[in-house]
């Protein structure tokens, strides 16, 4: 009997005529670790509230068809009753904690559904065990980090051993090691106790592998539904943006199996010969190294090294955040950004990644060390929605500045009906776009930026030319913090083109991230944050291939090889090494291409 | 222990956040009666040193230092207003004219001492309420009263949580708006925007908030449990403080050794017997913070 049960389910939010689910029809068994995979807006969000009853009870609209919860239709019972056999984690953490301390919430959902004092206080102790959270009851929720935050929602949402767990984007704002720790910490209950997961996410590759199953949605619709293969293999020739790094590795490599996880992909190729069985994987010796560089950038070295040049777009040297009553969120920052730059700002989350930026664009003074800017700083915040305060497209931003970002043709939408890539292109749009006389608008041409048409090459070209100089009234520098929260892939891709096209114009852009894959693709050079210091700065294709979290997929598969952090790079690696291979393996890899 | 600008509480190794929320509370409402019943100004200090010593045992002493900046501003006016508003009082000491129909301007010292004796009164009180929501746990609180009316319990803890949250949002909002390039013209229009903003932000966040508590059964309404659990020596202490104040705050009144009248003359009890027992309402009121056993944060 399966534990959930949708049938024919179509449903309309109020208010808006478009379904955001169209004839639904899946079950679900008890054990079973689904993945729920879709590009943004196509639904996924809205068929975990359907499973939870959310979708109806809560958000109104149109709804037809059958959700059955464990014999429970939710046409009958509302997310009350449904909540004592599902648990349901969203997005955004802050939203899912409603009392002050963590005892408290996890008591919460036990003390509403009625348990005794001694099975609330037990309850209590264990899922604390089980997700290690025990050390952190005591505390208030308001100083737990985002990780802790989105455990202890977890642990809330877990308290009555649901039998269902639904996530939405869970590692959306968690740095790789906490996302990792999440992921594994799901697989582990499913293991142990047969919890059954229904997971929505956009990074495929981080929970992939430890999925039975994947459940992908178009326009509302179930377009595939079966084993990570068969959807690898579907998305390859339906929606290429949904496929992972490993996979899209192994398709443009001509290489048949696309691979769930780094540790099939490896083995695959070890098979066919394209991996050195001694190949190392993990932090790579080549992080002292860059360490050992960014120590000897020292701010005079940087000064005679630019002698001639003109000067940096941002130059932070010795630079401290020291709380009043609290720790230093950075100790002693000096780095030196130049014009045309693009770079990663990576590190765990509270390394002080955010506070940087905020220095940078001068929105916090150091209480020691020094900023020198060559202009304004730019600064787009972890949430677009923070930038509207008007209840039109065309009140927010210049025209002009509107079709750079390609959102010309919503002028006249309210900002927050927009999709999540418009909100954050229109966020840009306020932040980044230069000073333009309103007849400079009307003469305007559109841009091309968003089509792709006039970007510069990944591998930089001009983009780190000293001689580059923004035009003028843009800023010297953009900033983005987190900006690909909550986006799909092909919304990153346009941000990270877009990006590399404001580089190529003069701009230094300086992206705060905990995606790999996106620093990959749109930075040059990448910086380590660890408890307030840079602990390494260099070219990203060398940071991103030496490490366990922060590295991308292809680097973890090919373990840092060459460089190749994309699966672009890898593929051209491997054709390489297929090439060179003895005439009969090269030919049975031939005939694969063929199959 | 303040998240932009607001007290919160957060657990912290003292004796008075040991003690269970419902003993803590009471000892904070038994000092609060004692500084409304009593308007004897030695009393008063005496009640306030108590409570910045109390500040300062419970690890909050710097919170409660900067909320004395924030009780002047309300403080100096009670005492101008009174000053200017009462008629009572017979020792002039400035002379206003005839202010129409408000009579003649006459300044009198025994207004000026009401004025700030109430001053006094009323910052005791706001330090006792801002100690109370430092050192008093709220969920533990709420979840006494959950079991006489649960919603209302749950709202108000709902309230308790959402004011920082909304504060932070406040905050990333003016942020935003400090970093956009084309700022809104008008001063007084970016302002009445921003809070229009930050209003759709905090009904986003309820919506959600609202979304998680549908998920987590608040619907089905169940009374919270009855928790029994042994009373510790900060229990004991602090409750017996509590009584010690309030048996010393009614006797102090009743007795008359706490005695102040303002009007029309000054007229106030100052003698041995009104200073030892003064001193004993600060010492009833400490005693328990002397006592550091078994004390955890």
């Amino acid at each position: 009997m399966p534990l959930l049960r949708f049938s024919g389910v179509t449903y309309e939010y109020p208010g808006v005529d478009a379904p955001a689910l169209s004839g639904v029809d899946f079950e679900l068994h008890p054990g079973e670790f689904c993945l729920l995979a879709g590009l943004s807006g196509h639904g996924k969000s809205t068929l975990l509230r359907a499973a939870c009853g959310l979708v109806p009870h809560f958000y109104g609209g149109r709804f037809a068809g059958h959700v059955v919860l464990a014999g429970l239709d939710s046409r009958e019972h509302g997310p009350a009753r449904l909540g004592a056999v599902s648990g349901a984690l969203f997005q955004d953490p802050e939203t899912q904690l409603v009392t002050s301390s963590v005892r408290a919430e996890l008591s919460l959902p036990l003390e509403c559904r009625g348990h005794g004092a001694a099975a609330v206080a037990r309850g209590v102790e264990e899922v604390a065990l089980a997700l290690g959270i025990d050390a952190l009851l005591d505390r208030s929720t308001h100083d737990l980090s985002g990780g802790e935050k989105q455990r202890v929602a977890l642990a809330a949402a877990l308290a009555g051993r649901p039998e269902l767990v639904l996530l939405d984007e869970p590692t959306s704002q968690l740095d790789p090691v906490a996302g990792d720790e999440l992921i594994g910490l799901l697989r582990r209950l499913n293991q142990e106790w047969e919890t059954t997961v229904l997971l929505a996410e956009h990074r495929l590759e981080r929970c992939l592998a430890a999925a039975d199953r994947v459940i992908a949605l178009q326009h509302g619709s179930v377009a595939c539904d079966g084993d990570p293969h068969t959807f690898l293999t579907w998305a390859s020739r339906r929606v290429p943006t949904l496929q992972t790094p490993g996979a899209k590795l192994f398709a443009l490599a001509g290489l048949a199996d696309q691979p769930v996880g780094v540790r099939q992909a490896r083995a695959q190729l070890r098979a066919r010969g394209l991996l050195d069985a001694r190949t190392h994987l993990g932090p790579d010796a080549r992080i002292g190294a860059q360490e050992q560089r960014g120590r000897r950038s020292s701010p005079l070295r940087a000064i005679r090294r630019r002698r001639g040049k003109p000067a940096p777009a941002l130059e932070m040297r010795g630079v401290w955040h020291e709380l009043r009553n609290g720790p230093s969120i950075l100790r002693g920052v000096t780095l030196t950004i130049e014009r045309g730059d693009t770079v990663a700002l990576m590190g765990r989350n509270g390394a002080g990644k955010s506070t940087l930026l905020r220095h940078a664009a001068g929105l916090l003074a150091p209480t020691r060390g020094r900023i020198e800017r060559a202009g304004r700083v730019a600064l787009l915040l972890q949430n677009p929605g923070d930038y509207f305060i008007h209840e039109r497209v065309l009140d927010e931003a210049p025209p002009r500045a509107l079709r750079e970002v390609g959102l010309a043709a919503m002028a006249e939408r309210n900002p927050r009906d927009l999709s999540g890539g418009e909100r954050q292109r229109l966020a840009l749009a306020i932040v980044g776009a230069g000073r333009i006389a309103p007849e400079a608008d009307l003469l305007a041409p559109p841009s091309a930026s968003l089509r792709g048409a006039d970007l510069p090459p990944r591998d930089g070209g001009g983009a780190g030319d000293a001689a580059l100089a923004p035009p003028a009234g843009e800023p010297a520098v953009l900033a983005l913090d987190e900006p690909t929260r909550g986006m799909d892939r092909a919304a990153k891709a346009q941000l990270a083109a877009e990006l590399r096209r404001r580089a190529a114009r003069g701009l230094a852009v300086i992206v705060a991230t905990h995606d790999p894959e996106f620093a990959a693709a749109c930075a040059e050079r990448a910086l380590l944050l660890a408890d307030g210091c840079v602990i390494a700065d260099g070219p990203a294709a060398e940071l991103l291939a030496g490490g366990w979290y922060f590295a991308t997929e292809t680097s973890r598969i090919l373990g840092g090889e060459a460089g190749a952090v994309l699966p672009e790079q890898g593929a051209e690696l491997l054709r390489a090494r297929a090439a060179a291979l003895p005439a009969e393996d090269c030919q049975a890899l031939g005939a694969e291409v063929v199959q | 222990m303040t998240s932009s600008g607001l007290f919160i509480y957060r657990r912290l190794a003292s004796p008075l956040h040991s003690a269970r929320a419902s003993v803590g509370a009471c000892w904070v409402l038994a000092l609060t009666a004692a500084a409304v019943l009593l308007y004897n100004p030695l009393a008063l200090l005496a009640l306030l040193a108590a409570v910045l010593a109390a500040a300062v045992g419970a690890g909050v002493g710097r919170e409660l230092a900067g909320a004395l900046r924030t009780i002047a501003f309300v403080a100096l006016p009670i005492v101008l207003v009174n000053v200017l508003v009462s008629r009572q009082g017979l020792t002039v000491f400035a002379r206003l004219g005839d202010l129409g129909p408000f009579g003649q301007g006459d300044l009198t010292v025994e207004a000026l001492a009401y004025g700030a004796d109430i001053a006094l009164k009323v910052s005791v009180v706001i330090l006792l309420a801002t100690l109370g929501s430092l050192a008093v746990d709220p969920d533990e609180l709420l979840r006494g009263f959950r079991r006489l009316s649960f919603r209302s319990a749950l709202t108000v803890s709902l309230a308790l949580r959402m004011i920082p949250l909304l504060a932070a949002d406040a905050r990333c909002l003016g942020e935003a708006q400090r970093t956009r390039l084309h700022p809104p013209s008008h001063r007084a229009r970016a302002r009445v925007a921003l809070l229009a903003a930050i209003v759709a932000s905090s009904l986003d966040r309820a919506m959600d908030v609202a979304a998680t508590l549908e998920v987590r059964g608040f619907a089905s309404g169940s009374r919270a449990p009855r928790v029994r659990r042994p009373l510790s020596r900060h229990d004991l202490a602090f409750t017996s403080s509590a009584a010690a104040v309030l048996v010393l705050a009614i006797a102090g009144r009743l007795s008359g050794a706490l005695s102040f009248d303002a009007y029309p003359l000054l007229a106030m009890r100052a003698g041995t017997g009104t200073i030892l027992l003064c001193a004993a309402l600060a010492a009833a009121a400490l005693l328990p913070f002397g006592n550091r056993r078994g004390v955890e944060q």
